[in-house]
């Protein structure tokens, strides 16, 4: 493997046709690809040139367009496959976004596997989407969820993990913490979750988009994540399994596509994929994500984590250089165990109240709980401002930031 | 896009600095919970009603300075009124941030209602996220009304 080259974030700017629009005549400075990322052309392409030349139904017809759409859509489907290294292609499971892939988990898997008493085993910086499938378990079937704590710095607390794991039936947890940025050891997570004899479900949303991301090696069970957050289009997520655990579990949806047979008496389903991808599809969209698995795959991967790398500790350094104690940055110091997503405070000055100025100089930050609500709890705050940098980004970015920031401070000066 | 002056005006910053009528009611008082779930901010807002009167009213909770302005602005603003015309202001409130009647029709202003220092935050409606933000302590007045059965 060749050591990672740095990008060249000028080149891959202008693949963004969105990234040369200006506002009141000057460029945007997007800072919320944690929350989605922008399209590169190749993927506007692709999807625009699939529906103007090869648009059809796929999987149920016998004409050569619709074997044509067919080869395009399967296609994407072994090219994830690649992208995150799952063993089979029908290990990929086309859902409309991560939510919907860990709802499917805990629907299917954990309506057929869990009792009353059975232990579900989260962290604290997890996304309500890997929360609140597991509370609807609670009140339905009167499972326990037990909590993974944090460390000062944003980290994973594991001094407890043995005894919270001890009996548990499932580990859920987050590869990268939307909020904190935090990377969490994920092999060893998945090591500890089947030591206790649970399974260890991925929530990869923030992860995959920017890191070489390999389940195999993880060793994990469930992987979820998403199109969007990685330069694809909204729409359509996935949820990877071990083929033995998917082919166990009952459908989740049911009606088309689904089945292998339906009788007045019942129905049987349908071999993987097609069992969990009842109805038709996000045909474009899976068509859009494979162009968008290909678009990262030529840059690298690991070249992309490199050069977030670059901007997180560029940003650490900066930020904390010129504002001091006036920004409170969430999550852990050491780059190496972070990306390059940064939740902050600063100046008291409310994020809603932060994000409406920054906007006045095009800096897009997301401002709000994050869908991490017992996070902020945690953190002591209602919000956070939220700036998440990604490929397109560089270190000029940090620095309209810093000085939208402080532009800021002249509005809400107390 | 429009300046930020129209939406920060200086009587708003005032109300974001020195929030008026902060704190809480011990209960029976009626009291309701507001949640913007966009954003997480909470606001409380306690009520005293004695003879079909706002005789006291208190704010509690955290927010952006547009949702706290409004909260403190809201309880200058009805304290000491008869609740019929605290309802009518909230009307009145809610037409200028261009919320529309329960049939779903523009809510016409009521030239009997004054809304005094409130004009301040008619700037909110030019940043359309943040009218959320302006009404958060007005339906949750709304609810602590309902609570007192008034």
């Amino acid at each position: 493997m060749t050591a990672p080259h740095s990008l060249d974030v000028a080149a891959i700017k202008q693949q963004f046709p969105l990234l040369q629009r200006e506002l009141d005549g000057a460029p945007l400075v997007y800072l919320d690809s944690a929350n989605t990322s922008q399209k590169p052309q190749v993927v506007i392409d692709a999807m625009s040139q699939f529906m103007e030349h090869s648009y059809a139904p796929i999987n149920r017809s016998a004409y050569r367009l619709a074997a044509e759409a067919t080869d395009a859509f399967e296609g994407a489907r072994t090219k994830v496959q690649r992208f995150i290294n799952a063993k089979r292609a029908h290990e990929i499971v086309f859902t409309k976004n991560a939510t919907e892939s860990l709802n499917l988990v805990a629907y299917s898997w954990g309506r057929a596997n869990l009792q009353r008493g059975d232990v579900v085993v989260l962290t604290h910086m997890e996304h309500h989407a890997n929360i609140v499938p597991w509370h609807m378990l609670v009140e339905e079937r009167g499972i326990e969820l037990r909590w993974v704590p944090l460390t000062a710095d944003g980290q994973l607390d594991l001094r407890t993990l043995p005894q919270l794991l001890d009996g548990a039936k499932v580990f859920s947890f987050t590869a990268m913490s939307n909020v904190l940025g935090t990377i969490t050891p994920v092999r060893q997570l998945c090591d500890a979750a089947h030591a206790a004899g649970a399974l260890a479900i991925v929530d990869g949303c923030q992860y995959v988009p920017h890191n070489v991301t390999d389940v195999q090696a993880w060793d994990a069970d469930f992987m979820a994540f998403s199109s969007h957050k990685m330069c694809g289009p909204s729409g359509v997520g996935v949820l990877w399994g071990r083929e033995a655990l998917l082919d166990a579990m009952p459908p989740f949806l049911g009606g088309g596509n689904m089945i292998a047979d339906v009788r007045l008496d019942g129905f049987t389903t349908a071999e993987l994929p097609a069992k969990f991808e009842a109805g038709t599809p996000p045909i474009v969209e899976v068509v859009g994500m494979g162009a968008a698995v290909d678009f990262l795959t030529d840059l690298g991967m690991a070249n992309i984590r490199q050069h977030e790398l670059e901007i997180a500790g560029y940003a650490m350094r900066s930020l904390t250089e010129r504002f001091g104690p006036d920004i409170q940055l969430h999550g852990p110091c050491n780059v190496e165990v972070r990306g390059a997503t940064f939740s902050f405070g600063f100046r008291g000055i409310h994020p809603h109240d932060l994000s409406q100025v920054l906007d006045q100089t095009n800096v897009c930050v997301r401002a709000g709980h994050h869908c991490a609500k017992p996070l902020m709890r945690l953190l002591g705050v209602n919000a956070t401002a939220r700036a998440s940098f990604y490929l397109y980004n560089d270190t000029t970015d940090v620095d309209v930031l810093a000085d939208a920031l402080d532009s800021a401070s002249d509005i809400f000066a107390f | 896009m429009p300046g930020l002056e129209d939406l920060y005006r200086e009587i708003i910053l005032d109300h974001h600095r020195n929030p008026r009528n902060r704190g809480e009611l011990p209960p029976p008082a009626p009291h309701a919970v507001g949640h913007n779930p966009l954003c997480g901010d909470e606001i409380d807002v306690y009520l005293q009603v004695e003879n079909d009167m706002v005789v006291d009213v208190k704010v509690g909770g955290q927010g952006c300075s547009i949702s706290q302005s409004s909260a403190s602005m809201m309880s200058q603003a009805v304290k000491g009124k008869p609740i019929a015309e605290v309802r009518a202001l909230v009307r009145r409130f809610k037409g200028m941030m261009s919320i529309p009647d329960e049939d779903g029709n523009p809510i016409e202003p009521d030239p009997n209602v004054k809304l005094g220092d409130l004009e301040a935050l008619q700037g909110v409606v030019k940043f359309p996220v943040r009218i959320k933000c302006a009404t958060l302590s007005w339906n949750t007045l709304l609810d602590a009304l309902e609570q007192s059965n008034a």
